[in-house]
C-alpha cells in the first residue's frame, strides 16, 4: 500500500504530467501522419530521455507509443491510409464509413474501444504480469508457427467474403513475403543482384501502395467525383459513447481478451490479434453480411483488441526483459539506463517505481480519449476539401510516408508498384487487407517452420508432440472443418 | 523539450528530402545524417542515436539519424560506402562489415570506408539455462564432444551471423567439430533467449547485455565470455582463457565510419569530435547503464583493427564452412 502511494506522489509532480501530454502530442503528430509508426517517434524520443528523470523518461515514450498507434487510425478512417499492419485489417471498414458520411462516429468508436482496450491490457499486466510470462515463455517455433497459420486462416477464410478471392490475396502476399534475405538460411531470393531487393519488400510502402495509392488512380479514373454524403455531426458524445458500450460490450470483452492473450507471446503482436478478432467477430456476428461494407461491430472488436495487445505485450518485456515489439525493445533499453532492470527483481525491489510505471499506462489510454477526440475534431476538416484537391496532397503524404519507411526512394518505387498492383485487385473484387497480413506473417510462418524442421532433423511430428501445440493445431483443425463444412452447406442448399 | 525535438525533427526531415546541396564554407556548416544499418530498437540503434546527440553538441550542427535496414545489414552499409565523401553522411559500421563478403552477400569490405572511431565492443558469452547440469564451460564442451550431433542446438543469430560464428569457431578452436552442434537460425539474441527458455535449443552464445534480464532474473547462466578479460556488467563470468586456457576471442563491435576518401581535414575534425563523445560522461555513463563495452581506436588505428577483424573472421568462416 505503502508503495502505491509513493508511486502517485511520484507520477502526479507538474514536470511529469507536462512531460506526458507533450508525448502525447508529439506521438498523435507523428502517428497521424501516414507512413510515420509508432516505433519511429519513440525512437525519436531516445536522446531526449537521457536527460529527464526515470519516472518522465518512461512516461513519455509509453504515452507517445499509446497515442502513436491510436493515432495510426486517423488517416486509416480518413485517407484510407492504414498507420499499422494492425489497422490495416478493418481499414476498408472505416473508410467505407467515411464515405457514408460517419467518419466522427467510427473515429469515435476507434478511440473510446483502443482506450478501453489499452486499459483491459493494463489491468492484466498490473495483476498478472509474472504468472503470465511464465507461460509466454513455454512458446517455441512449434507454438509460433501454429499462431502464424492461425492468423492467416483468419485472414483469408473468415475475414474476407469471398474465401477463394481472400486466399489468391494472401498467396500475392506470401509471395511478395519470400523476396530478399531475410531467411532462415540466409539466402538471397528473387533480389536479380539488387541491393534494395535484398532488404526485401517492406510492409509499410507496400501496404501504403495498396490501400491509398489504388485508390487515388481510382478517383482519378472516376474524374474524382465529390462523395455524395456530407459528413454527419455527432450530437453529444458522450451519449453517442454510453450507446456504443452497451450495444458492443460483447465484442468489446472478446476483443480484450484475445487481444490481451496474443499480445503477451513476444513477436506475435498486435498485427495478429486485430485479424484474429476481426474474423472472430464476423463469425459470432448476427449480420455477418454487413462486414466489409461500413460496419462498427467488428472495428469495434478489432480495434479493442489491438491496443490490449500493445498493453500485454509489456508482460514478457517488463518480467523477463524479452521485447514483444521494437517499441517494447526501446523502451527495455531506456529502462536499463535509468536503473530500472527489467525482471522479477523490479518488482520485488522497486515496486513504487513499477506501479508508477503502471499508472502512466492508465493515464496514457485516459489522456488518449480527450486528446483523440480533439485530433479527430481537427482532421474532419481534410474531409470538406474537394476531392480533386484532396488526392494529390493524399499522394504527396503517400510519397514522404513510403520515402521514410526506409529513407530511400526505393520505398516510393515499392510503393508505386503495388499502388498499381492493388488497383487491378480491387477491380477484380480480391481483397486487399489478407495480402498485408501474408506479408507480415510469411516470414514468421517460414522462419518458424524452418527452424522447427532444423531442430526435429525433420519429423513433422514434433509439431503435434508438445501440449500447446497439439491445442493449437487442434483449434486449427476446428476452425478448418467448419469452414469446409459451411462452405458445403451453402452450395448444397444453392444447389438444391 | 518536446517541441524542440519536433522543430529539430521537422528540419532534419525537411533537409533531408530536399537534398541541399550548397558547398561547404566551413565544415560543418549543415545537418549531417548519421546512418544506422540495424532497425530502431536495437542496440545498434541505441549507441547511434546517442553518439549522435553527442555529435551534435561537439559540431554544433543537427546530426539527423537514419535507420537504413534490411538485407542483414547489407542495404545499410552499402549506403553509407556510396554516399558523397563530404562528410555529411556517416555511419555506424558493424563487426558484420568483416563477414559478409566472405558469404558472398556483397562485395563491399572495411577497404570502401574511411575509418573514424572504434566506440563498442561486446564479447560473445556462452549461455545456457541456470538449472543445467553443465556448470563449467569445460563440462559443458565435454558433454558436445562425447553426445551423437543434434544433442546440444544453439541459436541466437541467422545462419552465418556473429553469435553463430563465435560458438562455431570456438569448438572449432577446441578441435571439436563444429557440425555436432547444429545452429537453428533466428531473428536474433532475443529470439534465441526465448526459445532457450521454451526447450527449443540448449545454447546461445550472445553478448551478455543481450541476455542481460534473464541472467539477473536467475532464468540463464553464462560460462564464459569470449573476451580478452572478464566483463563489468558480470564479473564473475570467467574469460575463455581462465575457463579452459584457450585464447580464441570474437565480439560484436560498432564503430564510425565515412565513405572511402574523406578528406583529411574533415576525417580529423570528425575523429576529434567523436574522441570527446567517446570520453563525455554521457556516452560512457549510457553504455555502462545498459551494459555495453566501451573500445576505443581512432583513424587508422581503427582501420587496422578492421583489418585484422576481417582476416580472423574470414579464417573462422572458411574453417567452419561458411564462407563462399
Amino acid at each position: 500500500m505503502d508503495a502505491i502511494i509513493q508511486a502517485f506522489g511520484l507520477v502526479f509532480t507538474w514536470p511529469v504530467l507536462a512531460t506526458l501530454v507533450g508525448a502525447a502530442l508529439f506521438g498523435l503528430l507523428v502517428g497521424a501522419v501516414p507512413g510515420l509508426t509508432a516505433t519511429m517517434a519513440t525512437a525519436l524520443l531516445v536522446p531526449l530521455t537521457f536527460f529527464m528523470d526515470p519516472i518522465p523518461a518512461v512516461g513519455a515514450m509509453v504515452t507517445c507509443a499509446a497515442m502513436a498507434i491510436f493515432a495510426g487510425d486517423i488517416p486509416g478512417a480518413l485517407l484510407r491510409i492504414p498507420g499499422t499492419p494492425a489497422s490495416a485489417a478493418y481499414v476498408d471498414e472505416t473508410y467505407a464509413m467515411t464515405r457514408r458520411g460517419e467518419a466522427e462516429t467510427v473515429l469515435g468508436a476507434c478511440v473510446l474501444f483502443s482506450a478501453l482496450g489499452g486499459l483491459f491490457g493494463t489491468v492484466v499486466l498490473i495483476f498478472a504480469a509474472p504468472a503470465l510470462a511464465e507461460f509466454a515463455l513455454n512458446f517455441s517455433s512449434q507454438e509460433y508457427f501454429w499462431m502464424a497459420m492461425l492468423g492467416l486462416t483468419c485472414a483469408a477464410f473468415i475475414g474476407a467474403t469471398s474465401p477463394v478471392r481472400g486466399m489468391i490475396s494472401l498467396l500475392i502476399g506470401l509471395l511478395v513475403s519470400t523476396v530478399g534475405l531475410n531467411n532462415a538460411a540466409g539466402v538471397p531470393r528473387f533480389t536479380f543482384g539488387s541491393t534494395d531487393l535484398m532488404a526485401g519488400i517492406d510492409f509499410i510502402p507496400a501496404m501504403i501502395g495498396l490501400f491509398a495509392i489504388s485508390e487515388v488512380l481510382r478517383t482519378m479514373a472516376a474524374g474524382a467525383p465529390s462523395w455524395d454524403n456530407v459528413q454527419v455531426k455527432v450530437g453529444n458524445i458522450f451519449r453517442n459513447w454510453g450507446g456504443m458500450i452497451v450495444r458492443y460490450w460483447r465484442q468489446q470483452v472478446r476483443g480484450n481478451v484475445v487481444g490481451t492473450a496474443i499480445g503477451i507471446l513476444p513477436g506475435a503482436g498486435a498485427d495478429v490479434a486485430a485479424y484474429v478478432s476481426y474474423a472472430i467477430s464476423k463469425r459470432l456476428s448476427k449480420t455477418p453480411g454487413k462486414y466489409g461494407k461500413g460496419h462498427l461491430e467488428g472495428v469495434v472488436e478489432a480495434t479493442a483488441s489491438n491496443n490490449a495487445a500493445l498493453s500485454s505485450a509489456w508482460v514478457p518485456a517488463l518480467v523477463f526483459g524479452i521485447p514483444g515489439d521494437t517499441i517494447t525493445a526501446i523502451v527495455i533499453g531506456v529502462l536499463y539506463v535509468k536503473g530500472l532492470n527489467p525482471g522479477p527483481t523490479l518488482f520485488l525491489f522497486n515496486p513504487q517505481m513499477i506501479y508508477a510505471v503502471f499508472l502512466i499506462f492508465i493515464l496514457a489510454n485516459l489522456l488518449m480519449v480527450p486528446l483523440g477526440w480533439l485530433v479527430i475534431k481537427l482532421a474532419r476538416g481534410l474531409l470538406r476539401t474537394p476531392r480533386a484537391i484532396l488526392m494529390p496532397i493524399i499522394l504527396v503524404f503517400c510519397i514522404v510516408g513510403a520515402f521514410a519507411s526506409n529513407n530511400a526512394a526505393y520505398g516510393i518505387v515499392v510503393m508505386l508498384a503495388f499502388g498499381i498492383l492493388g488497383f487491378f485487385m480491387e477491380e477484380n473484387e480480391i481483397p486487399i487487407a489478407p495480402c498485408i497480413l501474408g506479408i507480415v506473417i510469411g516470414p514468421i510462418l517460414e522462419r518458424n517452420f524452418v527452424t522447427t524442421m532444423i531442430k526435429s532433423d525433420g519429423s513433422l511430428l514434433t509439431f503435434i508432440d508438445r501440449p500447446i501445440a497439439a491445442v493449437l493445431a487442434l483449434a486449427l483443425a476446428v476452425i478448418w472443418a467448419s469452414v469446409l463444412y459451411s462452405t458445403f452447406r451453402n452450395r448444397a442448399a444453392a444447389s438444391a | 523539450m518536446i517541441g524542440r525535438t519536433v522543430l529539430a525533427m521537422g528540419a532534419a526531415i525537411a533537409v533531408s528530402a530536399l537534398g541541399i546541396t550548397a558547398a561547404a564554407a566551413q565544415y560543418p556548416d549543415r545537418p549531417l545524417t548519421l546512418i544506422v544499418p540495424w532497425g530502431a530498437g536495437g542496440g545498434t540503434d541505441a549507441t547511434a542515436r546517442i553518439i549522435g546527440a553527442g555529435l551534435e553538441r561537439e559540431l554544433g550542427q543537427p546530426v539527423s539519424v537514419v535507420n537504413r535496414t534490411g538485407g542483414s545489414g547489407v542495404v545499410g552499409h552499402s549506403a553509407i560506402a556510396e554516399a558523397e565523401p563530404d562528410g555529411y553522411t556517416i555511419g555506424i559500421a558493424t563487426v558484420e562489415i568483416g563477414m559478409m563478403h566472405w558469404q558472398g552477400l556483397t562485395e563491399l569490405t572495411y577497404a570502401d570506408y574511411t575509418p573514424l572511431a572504434l566506440m563498442n565492443e561486446d564479447a560473445a558469452g556462452v549461455q545456457v539455462l541456470a538449472d543445467s547440469e553443465h556448470d563449467t564451460l569445460e563440462s559443458l564442451l565435454n558433454a558436445i564432444e562425447n553426445s551423437p550431433a543434434g544433442t546440444f542446438r544453439a541459436s541466437g543469430t541467422g545462419q552465418g551471423g556473429i553469435w553463430h560464428l563465435a560458438l562455431a569457431g570456438l569448438l572449432n578452436d577446441q578441435d571439436i567439430d563444429p557440425t555436432l552442434v547444429p545452429w537453428v537460425p533466428s531473428e536474433g539474441a532475443a529470439s534465441g533467449l526465448q526459445d532457450l527458455m521454451a526447450g527449443g535449443v540448449s545454447i546461445v552464445p550472445s553478448s551478455l547485455v543481450e541476455a542481460r534480464g534473464l541472467i539477473e532474473a536467475g532464468r540463464v547462466k553464462s560460462l564464459g565470455l569470449m573476451g580478452p578479460e572478464r566483463a563489468e556488467l558480470f564479473p564473475d563470468v570467467p574469460t575463455l582463457s581462465e575457463a579452459i586456457g584457450s585464447d580464441w576471442q570474437i565480439g560484436a563491435w560498432r564503430g564510425i565510419v565515412g565513405p572511402e576518401g574523406l578528406p583529411d581535414d574533415v576525417a580529423t575534425r570528425l575523429m576529434d569530435a567523436l574522441e570527446a563523445v567517446y570520453n563525455s560522461e554521457d556516452y560512457q555513463n549510457f553504455m555502462a547503464a545498459q551494459g555495453y563495452g566501451v573500445r576505443w581506436a581512432k583513424g587508422e588505428e581503427f582501420g587496422t583493427f578492421m583489418e585484422q577483424a576481417d582476416a580472423s573472421l574470414g579464417q573462422t568462416m572458411e574453417a567452419v564452412g561458411l564462407a563462399q
